[in-house]
C-alpha cells in the first residue's frame, strides 16, 4: 500500500501529461485568435490533427540516415518522462526522486540534441540554420535555467522538485527578492524554451524567422505527430514547473486524501489555463525579435538568475 | 600549478596543446588527451592535497577562476575550429577547466574543514577524469578513422559518412553526447556531481568564495551548452547530412581491431553513466586517504540511485530515467504501428526549389558550413573576446565575380602573452647574440669580471 498509491500517482501524473499537453496548446492557439478578432481553430483541432497525422503515410527526406526517424521517438519520449518528472497536483510521486531539476533540464537537453542531429541530417540548408540558431540560444538558457535551479536550491536547501515544492507551500520561503528575479528569469527562459514570442514564431513558416519550425520542416505523418506531441508536452513542463515553485498553492502533498487530490488537480487545471491566459495575452502583445537580439533577451535573463542567486548572500527575507 | 597547468592546458598556458595533441597519430593523440593530461592532474592533487600541508582558502578561489576560464575559453576555440583532431583537442582543454574547478571546490571546501564537500568535489572531479578519458579517446579513434578513409580532417570536406562507416558512427555518436553531457551518459553524471557540490558552496565562511562559486557554476553551465553545440556540430557535420566532397563519398569503414576498440570504449562510457554509484565508490579510497573522509557509498542504494548528500537534497538515478526513455519510446512505436500507418515514403528534402540544379548543387551550395554552423555562436560570443569577425565582400552590381566570404579570429593568450613574450625574447637574443663574436682578451676579461661578480655577490649574500 506504502508503495501503490504513489505508482498511481506517478501513473495518473503520466498519462495525465500526455493528455492535456494539446488542449493546453490548443487553448493558447484559441485564446491567441480570439484576442487578434480572428475565429481561430477549435479547441480539439490539435487532437484531430495528431489522430489525422497518424494515420498518414510517413514521408522521409532521401539520402537521410536512421538517426533522422529514430529522433522523433526519442525526443518525444525525453519529453515525456521529463513533463511527469514534473509534480503537478501532487508531490507524491513514486519515481520524482529519480532525477532532481538538473536532471530535468538536462534531459530536455538530450532531446534537443536529437532534433539537432535530426535537422543536420536532412543536409538542407533549412535544417542548418534551425540546428545552428537552437544551438547559440540554448548556448544562454542553459546557463540561465541553472541558475534558476541554484536560487530556488539554496532557498529551499534542495534541488528536488517534490521537496522545493512542499517547501515552498509551507510558506517558510517568505517573499524574497531572488524569488521575484527566478520567476522573471525562468518565464524568459520558458518561452525560449518552447520556441514562443518573441524568440520564434510557432505558426509561421517564413524562413528569415524560423527556428524549431525549421528544424521539423519535413517531418511528416507520425513523425511529426511525436514532434508536435513533444513540443505541446514541453509547454506543458515549463508551466507546471513556474506552477510548482512559485504558485504551489493546492498541491496535495504526501499521504493526502482523495478529496484533497482532487482538489490539487483541480488548482493545477487552473493554473494551466491562467497560464494559457497570460500566454496568449503576451504574445497578442509583443512583437517577434530579430534572431540576434534574442541573445540580449536570453542573456538579461541568465543575468537575473546569477543576481537572484548572489543576492541570496546579502539580502534578508522580507 | 604553473607546471600543472601547462602540462594539463590550463588558459593561458594552454597554447602548445591544441598544436601538438593532432600532430601526433591518432591513437597517440588518444592517449596523450586521454591519459597523459591526466598525469598533471594527478602531480597536482599528490602535490597540493598530500605533499604542502593546509591550504588558504584562496587557492581554490585561483584554481576554481583559471578552471571556470579554461572550461569556456576552451569549449568556444573548439566551436570556431574546423580540424576534427583540433577541435577534439580544445575540448580537451575545456574538460581539464572542468577538473580543476573541481579540484579547486575540493581545495576550498578542504580549507575551511567541510571535509565531506571537499570529498564530494574530490570525487566528481576524478569521476570526471575518468570519463574524459573513456569519452576522448573514443572520438580520437574515430577521428583518426574519419582521417583514414577519407585523407582529410577538415570538417568541410566531410558529411554522410553514417552511410559508409555504418558501425564506427554509432560509438562515435554515444561519445559525443557523453562530452556534451547529456543524461543518461557518463559525462552527465561527473557534471551533476560537481554541480551538487557547488550547491554545497554557500555554508563556506569566505564572502569572496560564496559569491564566486555560483558565477563558476554559470561557466560550467555554459560550458555544457557549448560542449552540446559543439558536438552536434561536429557528429552533424562530418557524419551527417550530404558527402561535401569527392572523398566523403567514397570513404570505407574503418577496419575490425579499430571499430572494436571504439565499441569498448564507447560501451564504457555508457556502463558508467548507467552506473555512476559503482565508478564514485571506486575514488572513495583516494579521498579517504586525502581528506580523510569519504563521499557514502553509493552502490547499496536501491534502485543503484546516487545521493550524494542526504535523500531530501538530491538523487539521480541513470538506470530509471533511460529504463523510462527506453520505454516510452517502445511505447510510442508500438502503438503507432497498431494505430498509424506503417509505412515509409522517401522524397528528397526541401531545398527552396535548388533541387532542379541536380543533386550535386544542393549538395554543395545549400548544405550548412561547419562555420557557418558556429556563425551565430560566433557572433555573439567570440566577437569581443577572440575579436572575430566576418567580412563579407560583394562585387559591384554587373560585375560577375564571386562575393568572398573570410572569417578571422585571433587568441587573446597568443596576441597578449605570447607575442610580446617572444619578441622580448628574440630582443634579447639579438643582443646577446653580439656576444659570439669577440675577441679571446674580451672573453678573458668577460669571465674575470663575471667571477667578481659573483665574489661581491656571495660575499654579501653572506
Amino acid at each position: 500500500m506504502a508503495l501503490i498509491t504513489p505508482l498511481l500517482l506517478q501513473l495518473v501524473q503520466m498519462a495525465l501529461v500526455l493528455a492535456i499537453a494539446p488542449l493546453l496548446a490548443g487553448l493558447v492557439r484559441v485564446l491567441k485568435a480570439r484576442l487578434q478578432r480572428r475565429a481561430g481553430p477549435p479547441l480539439l483541432q490539435f487532437y484531430r490533427d495528431l489522430a489525422k497525422l497518424i494515420i498518414k503515410d510517413a514521408i522521409v527526406a532521401t539520402g537521410t540516415s536512421w538517426i533522422y526517424r529514430a529522433a522523433p521517438y526519442v525526443i518525444f519520449a525525453a519529453s515525456w518522462v521529463s513533463a511527469s518528472l514534473v509534480p503537478s497536483f501532487g508531490t507524491n510521486l513514486l519515481f520524482s526522486w529519480s532525477g532532481d531539476l538538473i536532471v530535468i533540464v538536462a534531459l530536455l537537453g538530450t532531446a534537443r540534441f536529437c532534433q539537432m542531429l535530426a535537422a543536420l541530417d536532412l543536409g538542407t540548408a533549412f535544417g542548418g540554420l534551425g540546428a545552428s540558431r537552437e544551438a547559440m540560444f540554448a548556448s544562454l538558457a542553459e546557463p540561465a535555467m541553472l541558475m534558476i535551479v541554484f536560487t530556488v536550491a539554496l532557498i529551499a536547501g534542495s534541488s528536488q522538485l517534490s521537496v522545493i515544492a512542499t517547501f515552498m507551500h509551507s510558506g517558510a520561503a517568505g517573499l524574497r527578492l531572488s524569488l521575484g528575479l527566478g520567476l522573471v528569469a525562468l518565464v524568459i527562459v520558458a518561452l525560449a524554451e518552447t520556441g514562443r514570442f518573441p524568440v520564434d514564431n510557432p505558426a509561421t513558416h517564413l524562413e528569415l524567422t524560423m527556428v524549431h519550425e525549421a528544424m521539423v520542416l519535413d517531418y511528416t505523418g507520425r513523425h511529426l505527430a511525436l514532434l508536435d506531441l513533444a513540443h505541446a508536452l514541453k509547454l506543458t513542463l515549463y508551466m507546471s514547473l513556474i506552477a510548482c515553485i512559485f504558485v504551489p498553492f493546492g498541491m496535495a502533498g504526501p499521504g493526502a486524501a482523495p478529496a484533497s487530490l482532487a482538489l490539487g488537480l483541480l488548482a493545477y487545471l487552473g493554473k494551466l489555463v491562467l497560464g494559457a491566459v497570460l500566454l496568449a495575452i503576451f504574445e497578442t502583445a509583443i512583437a517577434k525579435m530579430r534572431v540576434f537580439r534574442v541573445p540580449n533577451f536570453i542573456g538579461a535573463a541568465l543575468m537575473l538568475g546569477l543576481l537572484g542567486t548572489l543576492l541570496l548572500f546579502v539580502s534578508a527575507t522580507l | 600549478m604553473l607546471g600543472a597547468g601547462s602540462k594539463a592546458g590550463l588558459v593561458p598556458l594552454h597554447v602548445w596543446l591544441p598544436r601538438a595533441h593532432p600532430a601526433a597519430p591518432s591513437h597517440v593523440s588518444a592517449l596523450m588527451s586521454g591519459v597523459m593530461t591526466k598525469v598533471a592532474i594527478y602531480a597536482f592533487i599528490r602535490i597540493v592535497f598530500a605533499l604542502v600541508g593546509p591550504a588558504a582558502w584562496w587557492w581554490g578561489l585561483v584554481v576554481l577562476v583559471l578552471g571556470g576560464i579554461t572550461a569556456v575559453l576552451g569549449v568556444l576555440y573548439a566551436l570556431m575550429e574546423d580540424d576534427i583532431k583540433t577541435i577534439l583537442a580544445y575540448s580537451t582543454i575545456e574538460n581539464i577547466g572542468l577538473i580543476f574547478v573541481g579540484l579547486g571546490l575540493a581545495l576550498a571546501f578542504k580549507a575551511d574543514g567541510m571535509m565531506l564537500a571537499a570529498a564530494l568535489a574530490l570525487t566528481a572531479a576524478l569521476f570526471h577524469a575518468f570519463n574524459h578519458m573513456l569519452f576522448k579517446s573514443t572520438l580520437f579513434f574515430g577521428a583518426g578513422a574519419i582521417q583514414h578513409a577519407t585523407g582529410t580532417r577538415d570538417l568541410a570536406q566531410l558529411g554522410g559518412l553514417i552511410h559508409r562507416m555504418k558501425i564506427s558512427a554509432v560509438p562515435m555518436l554515444i561519445a559525443a553526447m557523453a562530452i556534451a553531457a547529456l543524461p543518461p551518459l557518463n559525462g552527465f553524471a561527473s557534471e551533476w556531481l560537481l554541480l551538487q557540490a557547488i550547491l554545497l558552496s554557500p555554508a563556506l565562511p569566505q564572502f569572496g568564495l560564496k559569491l564566486a562559486v555560483p558565477a563558476i557554476g554559470a561557466l560550467v553551465a555554459l560550458a555544457a551548452a557549448f560542449a552540446a553545440a559543439c558536438f552536434v556540430r561536429l557528429f552533424g557535420i562530418a557524419y551527417l547530412g550530404k558527402p561535401r566532397s569527392q572523398a566523403a563519398e567514397a570513404a570505407p569503414e574503418t577496419d575490425a581491431a579499430s571499430r572494436s576498440a571504439m565499441i569498448g570504449l564507447a560501451a564504457l562510457c555508457v556502463i558508467a553513466g548507467l552506473l555512476p554509484g559503482l565508478v564514485i565508490d571506486l575514488f572513495a579510497p583516494v579521498s579517504d586517504n586525502l581528506l580523510g573522509v569519504r563521499v557514502p557509498t553509493q552502490s547499496g542504494l536501491p534502485w543503484l540511485t546516487i545521493m550524494p548528500v542526504t535523500a531530501s537534497r538530491s538523487s539521480y538515478d541513470p538506470l530509471l530515467i533511460a529504463l523510462f526513455v527506453t520505454i516510452s519510446a517502445c511505447l510510442a512505436f508500438l502503438s503507432l504501428r497498431r494505430f498509424g500507418s506503417r509505412i515509409i515514403r522517401s522524397t528528397p528534402a526541401w531545398g527552396c526549389g535548388y533541387q532542379e540544379f541536380g543533386p550535386q548543387a544542393q549538395t554543395r551550395l545549400s548544405q550548412y558550413t561547419p562555420s557557418g554552423f558556429a556563425q551565430p555562436i560566433r557572433r555573439v560570443f567570440a566577437a569581443s573576446v577572440f575579436r572575430a569577425h566576418d567580412l563579407v565582400t560583394i562585387p559591384p552590381p554587373g560585375d560577375a565575380a564571386p562575393a568572398r566570404f573570410t572569417s578571422s579570429w585571433t587568441d587573446p593568450a597568443w596576441a597578449t602573452l605570447y607575442t610580446p613574450l617572444i619578441s622580448a625574447l628574440d630582443w634579447t637574443a639579438d643582443r646577446m647574440n653580439r656576444l659570439q663574436f669577440l675577441t679571446i682578451r674580451r672573453y678573458l676579461a668577460f669571465v674575470f669580471a663575471a667571477l667578481v661578480v659573483l665574489l661581491v655577490w656571495v660575499a654579501l649574500w653572506r
